[in-house]
């Protein structure tokens, strides 16, 4: 072995070293949540701390579920999302597909319109919104919760892109002979479109599932909450039970974790695709 | 013929207009009505909760600027974004540059660094209060097994913040450095071979050819996280509630308390539009400067 390849041998176990100690210690929290979320409710509270618990126990997770009604609020975030991310990939596709293929007046000025739109942080529209809500008589109500999600300028933009990025000659062929532009869409389009849908739907689930400060303010009563709600509320108690606390986090952040694992491109593309709220 | 095209073009203006409908509907409602209404609340003094109003011109937006917690508010945002937004860049760009080197295992990583950045602010932030807990939480108790008494993280005025900027930079680092990962990978290979045998160490490759090739990007990133930062608020609500003694009030909760605790709607509408002006500005900057591609 020359001396080049042996610096660069060791240069290589370096960087994994490094990567390594550095993506163990960003996992470190879950893993802490985890353990944490399996030990008695007393046995956290030793001064000698220790990583695994003497005895794993689901009592925690017991008491999350009937202390606090985690699994209403879990089925609450579950509709509450699927809803969401339903109505966002429709409304998307729809303004997706007019922007990138149809021809019409104001067409780019509509775009401006809905790009800028994108750039209106949600705090700044939050107080009219709810009051808007309230006059709708939709405070604590699954309309509510979901009415100023189900569509999004950003999920417009990233079908437009991605239909651009889509021959055409397919879809012409298939005007000439006389399928109408719902049938293009429908059978020629959507079947093309898969990955660019996960990547939008993945993208919605999560933000729906982990948006927080709206569902805070709108719910009025427990059985309305979603999970984000009901887990940033056990923070205000005065005695904590940690592990009741960490086994409502493993449950309201599992979903998700398992969802990113499964499509992990998707959802790294999504998210880099633009600077949206994270 | 010609007549059939206008034809054609009539019926493609009557889709469109159809299909962008409901998207044009709902964001109409939800953002474009209201940001234009909170411009209108923010110049009355009005209440959430009772129906008469009073127009007070600029009065809400001179209150603010000369109440101290909403100056201490603007501080604090800025402490956090200072905190955050230049170690935040600097690791996630040192971790994409040490990925990029066709590692094995990238996946892996890549995952790792990725996990904080999906899931729930609420979530994680109630996970690092207990690991931040001064007596039994898992930071302190490490601390105090090299001979260390940690801090009350997140009960010690000095500490609050720093605590808040330590999870936030652990929780956006993975986002930042996918935005890096995918500008390094287009800087095409050939460029640090030939460097390389010019006799260029590693170091001097990363000042020299990655830094400017991948300004653009690390403009973009700087902008988006500080655009970020200045919106951070579920981590503040869970872990400190602005306190202790106003340590770590920023200004997103500052608008929360007034609008939903304290139901001052057009003072907080005030606040609300202070913070679109400013975002607004680092939006046009973004544009302007970084993005060029839509």
């Amino acid at each position: 072995m020359n001396s080049h390849k042996l610096r660069t041998t060791i240069s290589r176990s370096i960087i994994y070293i490094v990567l390594l100690t550095l993506a163990v210690s960003m996992l470190l929290p879950f893993a802490w949540m985890l353990l944490s979320s399996l030990k008695e409710e007393n046995e956290v509270f030793t001064y000698e701390m220790t990583w695994m618990p003497s005895k794993i126990t689901f009592s925690g997770y017991h008491r999350a579920l009937t202390q606090q009604p985690f699994l209403l609020y879990g089925l609450n975030s579950v509709l509450v999302s699927v809803i969401i991310t339903t109505a966002q990939v429709v409304t998307a596709v729809l303004a997706g597909y007019a922007f990138a293929r149809l021809e019409f007046p104001g067409r780019n000025i509509v775009f401006m319109m809905y790009l800028s739109a994108m750039m209106i942080p949600a705090q700044a529209t939050i107080i009219p919104a709810f009051i808007l809500i309230r006059k709708l008589g939709l405070l604590n109500s699954y309309r509510g919760l979901t009415l100023p999600f189900l569509a999004t300028p950003f999920g417009a933009f990233l079908m437009r892109q991605f239909f651009l990025s889509m021959p055409k000659s397919l879809e012409e062929a298939a005007i000439i002979d006389g399928c109408s532009r719902a049938q293009v869409l429908l059978r020629i389009v959507l079947p093309l479109t898969k990955p660019a849908l996960a990547t939008l739907g993945l993208f919605s689930f999560m933000t729906a599932w982990n948006d927080f400060m709206w569902p805070m303010i709108i719910t009025t009563t427990a059985n309305m909450r979603t999970l984000q709600v009901g887990l940033a509320l056990l923070s205000t108690d005065i005695y904590p039970d940690w592990p009741m606390m960490m086994a409502a986090s493993v449950m309201a952040t599992l979903p998700v974790i398992l969802a990113f694992l499964s499509a992990q491109k998707q959802f790294i593309q999504s998210l880099a695709f633009t600077g949206v709220k994270f | 013929m010609v007549r059939k095209w206008k034809r054609l073009g009539h019926e493609q203006t009557k889709t469109a207009l159809l299909a962008l409908l409901p998207s044009f509907v709902v964001f109409s409602v939800f953002t474009i009505y209201p940001i234009f209404h909170s411009l209108y609340l923010s110049f009355f003094n009005v209440s959430l909760v009772a129906t008469t109003k009073r127009y007070v011109g600029f009065g809400n937006y001179t209150t603010l600027l000369n109440n101290p917690t909403f100056r201490r508010a603007i501080t604090n945002t800025l402490h956090y974004t200072m905190g955050v937004v230049p170690v935040g860049i600097f690791l996630a760009l040192v971790i994409a540059v040490l990925l990029n080197n066709r590692l094995r295992f990238l996946g892996f990583f890549r995952s790792a660094f990725f996990t904080p950045v999906i899931t729930s602010m609420v979530a994680v932030s109630l996970v690092w209060t207990w690991m931040l807990e001064p007596n039994y939480g898992l930071i302190n108790s490490l601390l105090s097994k090299i001979g260390i008494t940690g801090p009350g993280w997140l009960t010690d005025p000095k500490w609050a913040m720093t605590s808040v900027i330590i999870l936030s930079i652990w929780k956006n680092l993975g986002y930042n450095m996918v935005i890096f990962l995918a500008g390094l990978q287009d800087i095409p290979a050939e460029v640090y071979e030939s460097a390389q045998i010019d006799g260029a160490t590693s170091i001097q490759s990363f000042f020299r050819i990655t830094i400017p090739m991948i300004k653009p990007t690390l403009g973009f990133a700087t902008i988006m996280s500080i655009m970020g930062s200045m919106k951070v608020f579920g981590q503040i609500y869970v872990m400190t509630g602005g306190g202790p003694a106003n340590s770590t009030m920023v200004v997103v909760y500052y608008l929360y308390q007034q609008a939903f605790e304290f139901y001052r709607t057009g003072y907080a509408s005030a606040v609300a539009w202070i913070l679109f002006a400013v975002i607004l500005v680092f939006t046009i900057i973004q544009m302007r400067f970084f993005r060029t591609d839509y």
